[in-house]
């Protein structure tokens, strides 16, 4: 007999090897039971999901959705009326009270309202979980102060949640829930009551995380923003379902499903600026109508010139209407919504030839001749 | 004021006090743990024991609702079982205590309720149990909230604490009604009404003062 070859594993190994999953969903579906008045609501139908050791996956959902009943499976503080809940490898969803007290100290969690003790210090808050779990008063002493400074707060140490800032609130919060050395850390909309600004140092301090802790993070929002600042994976959860999921980079450049086009508009980039939203119709373009078309460039074809290249080959003149180019992931990317001649003929060239250079070219509506010149291509009728 | 005036009030004074302290300091023993169970044992709740939350729920209502001077009378078998006798200061403590448990446990429930639900969800989620919930997170939150309730309580119980008058019961009341009523001895009864005024300010100025000290939800509290 021959040792097993130990071979190098593909990057993405997660979802092939689910194996390598630290938090794993299967079949998972929560059914609230009926009160007075109301009949059973089934919040959670049917949830395979896994997060990768080491990874940040973002769930991303409107308000209802289901996040954070998804999120409070995980720690075990609701549990799931069918299919399995596993982390690392403890079975969550069958682990009876005491034990699942025990693996908590395993899994962090941070919330939208930073639920910290306000009549604790900063230091007593992030002390209380290394209380609770009976670690001695020197013990606990140091790694509070450890703690703090890794959320850079030593200096307010002694100071009130009344006397901190949100995101310095926030901090504690993270500290807290890093207290008992989890594997994995759970973020229920962490950052939803912060500003822009704030939002950004919370998500680059979880980042950081991630990064030099090898912290698994599993995080839900409603913001696409927050996904693409720190996510490699994102799911969009609608009304209890995943209704797509995946690379953030390829979810971010090739939605699939509608929900997920309706959180990507509210992105810069791809939402149309007013002036054109308020013209554009649904619908197929008559004559001297333009078509628009929102080309999406994407790694290697990031940065062609494929509009010249296009009046050049083609012989097809198609407008600038609005552009961006964005990183997501790492990854250059960027966005053009362009109007051609809306004759059919020229809309279906224009979009066979962005295709066979690797570019997607979606059919946004029509821009009526009336609100909106169009342009004119030298080719028309022409095969 | 003749010297004998001021000694009868300097001990109708006292024993008001050492049966409040009794009555206080014994209805906070039971009526706050009480409190805490009645505000945690609802359905679904951490110390969920919904039956037991009903039963416990009536006996204190049913408590309450009772005129303290009836209450007084009421339990005088019960009394005379636990101080010996029914007539007395040390008596009289025994309808105060009994009277103020579901009245301090009512004012624990409320204080206990207001503590944000967010902060328990916390801190199950680090692992705490729900004995340790109540421990290090319901009642220090709820501090402010309880002294303030417990403020209440003893302004309530000097009250109280006159009607015991009725049954032998000593204190202020009781010297009050005799003196001042029955021997119609108007600055007496003056005199009583300043003293239970002075008592209950001060008790609220403390409480008042020692609420705001533990409360740090306030900046520089
Ligand atoms: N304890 C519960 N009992 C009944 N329905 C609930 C309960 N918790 C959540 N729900 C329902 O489940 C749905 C999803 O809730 P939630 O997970 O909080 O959504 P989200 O976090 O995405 O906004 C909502 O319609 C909500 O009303
Ligand atoms: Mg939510």
């Amino acid at each position: 007999m021959t040792a097993p070859v130990r071979v190098p594993l593909p990057q993405d190994l997660g979802r092939h090897f689910p194996g390598d999953a630290l938090v794993r969903l299967e079949g998972v579906t929560k059914t609230f039971p009926a009160r007075r008045g109301a009949a059973p609501f089934t919040a959670l139908d049917g949830i395979d999901l896994a997060v990768r050791r080491g990874s940040v996956l973002g769930v991303i959902g409107r308000s209802g959705a289901g996040k954070s009943t998804l999120i409070r499976l995980v720690n075990g503080l609701e549990r799931p009326t069918g299919g399995r809940v596993i982390v690392g490898e403890a079975e969550i969803s069958r682990l009876p009270e005491a034990e699942l007290r025990r693996e908590r100290r395993g899994i962090g969690m941070i919330f939208q309202h930073f639920n910290l003790l306000s009549a604790r210090t900063a230091a007593g808050n992030v002390a209380l979980p290394l209380e609770v779990a009976g670690y001695d008063r020197a013990a606990i002493r140091a790694r509070v102060n450890e703690l703090l400074d890794l959320v850079g707060l030593t200096a307010q140490r002694d100071r009130y949640p009344a006397e901190l800032s949100g995101g310095q609130k926030q901090r504690v919060g993270i500290a807290r829930a890093l207290a008992t050395s989890p594997k994995v850390l759970l973020s229920d909309e962490a950052t939803s009551a912060l500003d822009p600004e704030t939002t950004r140092s919370i998500l680059d301090l979880l980042a950081r995380i991630n990064r030099e802790l090898g912290l698994t993070i599993l995080l839900i929002t409603h913001e696409m923003s927050v996904i693409r600042a720190i996510s490699h994976e994102v799911a969009v959860l609608d009304q209890g379902r995943i209704a797509e999921s995946g690379d953030v980079f390829e979810v971010f450049t090739r939605p699939q499903a509608a929900i997920t086009r309706t959180f990507l508009d509210h992105e810069t980039g791809r939402a149309l600026p007013p002036v054109l939203a308020e013209r554009l119709r649904a619908g197929q373009p008559g004559e001297g109508d333009s078509a628009v078309l929102r080309i999406t460039f994407r790694g290697p074809h990031a940065t062609d010139p494929v509009l010249a290249q296009l009046v050049r080959d083609a012989g097809i003149v198609a407008c600038i209407l609005s552009g961006t180019v964005d990183e997501i992931a790492g990854k250059p990317f960027g966005t053009l919504v362009v109007s051609v001649d809306g004759h059919p003929e020229i809309v279906a060239r224009t979009q066979g030839f962005l295709r066979e250079r690797g570019l997607d070219a979606e059919f946004l509506g029509t821009l009526p001749a009336d609100a909106w010149p169009a342009p004119r291509s030298e080719t028309r009728h022409v095969a | 004021m003749s010297p004998e005036m001021l000694r009868l009030i300097l001990q109708a004074t006292g024993d008001t006090l050492t049966m409040v302290a009794i009555a206080a300091g014994l209805g906070t023993l039971f009526g706050l743990p009480l409190g805490v169970f009645l505000a945690t044992s609802g359905r679904g709740e951490l110390l969920a024991a919904p039956w037991l939350n009903r039963v416990l729920g009536t006996v204190v209502n049913a408590t309450r609702s009772t005129p303290f001077i009836i209450l007084v009378v009421a339990i005088i078998p019960f009394t005379r079982l636990i101080a010996g006798t029914s007539i007395g200061t040390a008596a009289a403590c025994v309808p105060l205590t009994v009277a103020a448990t579901p009245f301090i446990a009512r004012l624990v429930e409320g204080a206990i309720r207001e503590v944000d639900g967010g902060l328990v969800e916390a801190a199950r989620a680090f692992g705490a149990s729900p004995l340790q919930i109540v421990l290090k997170v319901l009642i220090p939150e709820a501090l402010p909230g309880i002294v303030l309730g417990l403020t209440l309580a003893v302004v309530s119980l000097l009250g109280f604490s006159a009607m015991v008058g009725a049954v032998g019961g000593g204190g202020l009341g009781d010297l009050g009604i005799r003196y001042g009523y029955q021997r119609f001895m108007p600055e007496m009864m003056l005199a009583v009404v300043v003293v239970l005024i002075v008592l209950v300010q001060a008790v609220q100025t403390l409480g008042d003062r020692l609420a705001r000290r533990l409360n740090k939800r306030l900046r520089h509290g």
